[in-house]
């Protein structure tokens, strides 16, 4: 299945957690926010938000700025 | 001398510089230039992870324990895109503190005020504590402070630019109208502007690339944290009034030959 992850089409076995999706990336969970389908998704519910077919999601984090 | 607290939003802070985190040689010089400049907060801006490489460090891990971090929205055109930064800024970290950027023009980087009111205005309803970066307007500063600003921030010149303060007289009136903090930021070059800045009457300075781009990003932290010293120290001082001609030091009676 296919989801726009990051501005980029991403592909997926089948659909899985916010938790299982970091995981797979190798993405520590404490220094990222999620957005799944505009929704900002808070940290405590990262294992029951399920991402599926199509969904859009943004994974971010703190880089240098000024 | 005795000076009255630098306090935003109830937090006090010691160091009345703050510094970014962009644009350094490695992050490894930038947490000595951290320590060198004594700033207890500094920015971080907020990106989308690099999913195909994930070799780079991460940034915090060049962050001391105790430096307050605060995200901003950079890059951000449009007061949706800024709102929406804010919130993923506030989920991914560490507080509800946002130096709110809504950019008005990609050459000059000047803020969109009006855009930039907006933003300030949902994101204190929603409990954020705002600092808006923003022009040397002194209404646009009041109104930022009107819908809740926590500090104001306006630019000394372009960011990036090195240019210093453009508009001296416009810092020292948006200090006498203020009632929150005043943090000029954006436009500072070298140790002289960041001390003009707090002669003017300034709360704070805050600035990234005059140290990041500087030859010796370390050395001139350390300036910079004595420039803001003394600019401060100067402030609280009463200077001397301009005159237009000379009045001489040493007395005028008694002269040898005379």
């Amino acid at each position: 299945m296919t989801i726009i992850l990051n501005g980029e089409r991403f592909e997926l076995d089948s659909p899985l957690s916010v938790t299982a999706l970091l995981a797979k990336l190798d993405i520590d969970p404490r220094r990222v926010a999620v957005e799944h389908n505009l929704n900002i998704i808070k940290r405590q519910t990262y294992p029951d938000v399920l991402i599926g077919e199509g969904d859009t999601v943004e994974i971010v984090n703190f880089v240098g700025g000024g | 001398m005795a000076d009255s607290p630098f306090v935003i939003a109830g937090r006090t802070f010691k160091s009345r510089l703050i510094v970014g985190t962009g644009k350094y040689p490695s992050h490894a010089v930038m947490a000595q230039a951290h320590a060198a400049s004594g700033a207890e907060m500094v920015t971080v801006a907020v990106r989308r992870v690099n999913i195909s490489d994930r070799s780079k460090e991460s940034l915090l891990d060049y962050i001391d324990d105790k430096i307050f971090i605060l995200p901003n929205t950079a890059g951000c055109y449009t007061a949706d895109d800024a709102i929406r930064t804010a919130r993923l800024g506030r989920e991914a970290g560490l507080s509800n503190w946002v130096k709110l950027e809504v950019i008005g023009d990609e050459r000059t980087l000047f803020p969109d005020n009006e855009a930039l009111i907006e933003a300030t205005r949902v994101l204190v309803k929603e409990g954020f504590i705002v600092l808006p970066y923003t022009n040397d307007d002194p209404i646009a500063c009041r109104k930022l402070e009107d819908v809740g600003a926590s500090a104001v921030m306006p630019l000394g010149a372009p960011i990036g630019s090195g240019l210093g303060i453009q508009n001296a007289n416009n810092i020292r009136i948006i200090r006498e109208f203020s009632k929150v903090p005043v943090i000029v930021d954006a436009g500072v070059g070298t140790a002289s502007d960041a001390a003009l800045a707090m002669e003017l009457g300034a709360d704070g300075v805050l600035m990234n690339t005059a140290i990041a781009g500087a030859e010796k990003p370390v050395a001139m932290a350390e300036a910079m944290k004595h420039a803001v010293i003394a600019g401060r120290l100067a402030y609280l001082s009463g200077r001397i009034a301009r005159k237009m001609y000379a009045t001489a030091s040493s007395p005028l009676e008694g002269v040898v030959g005379t």
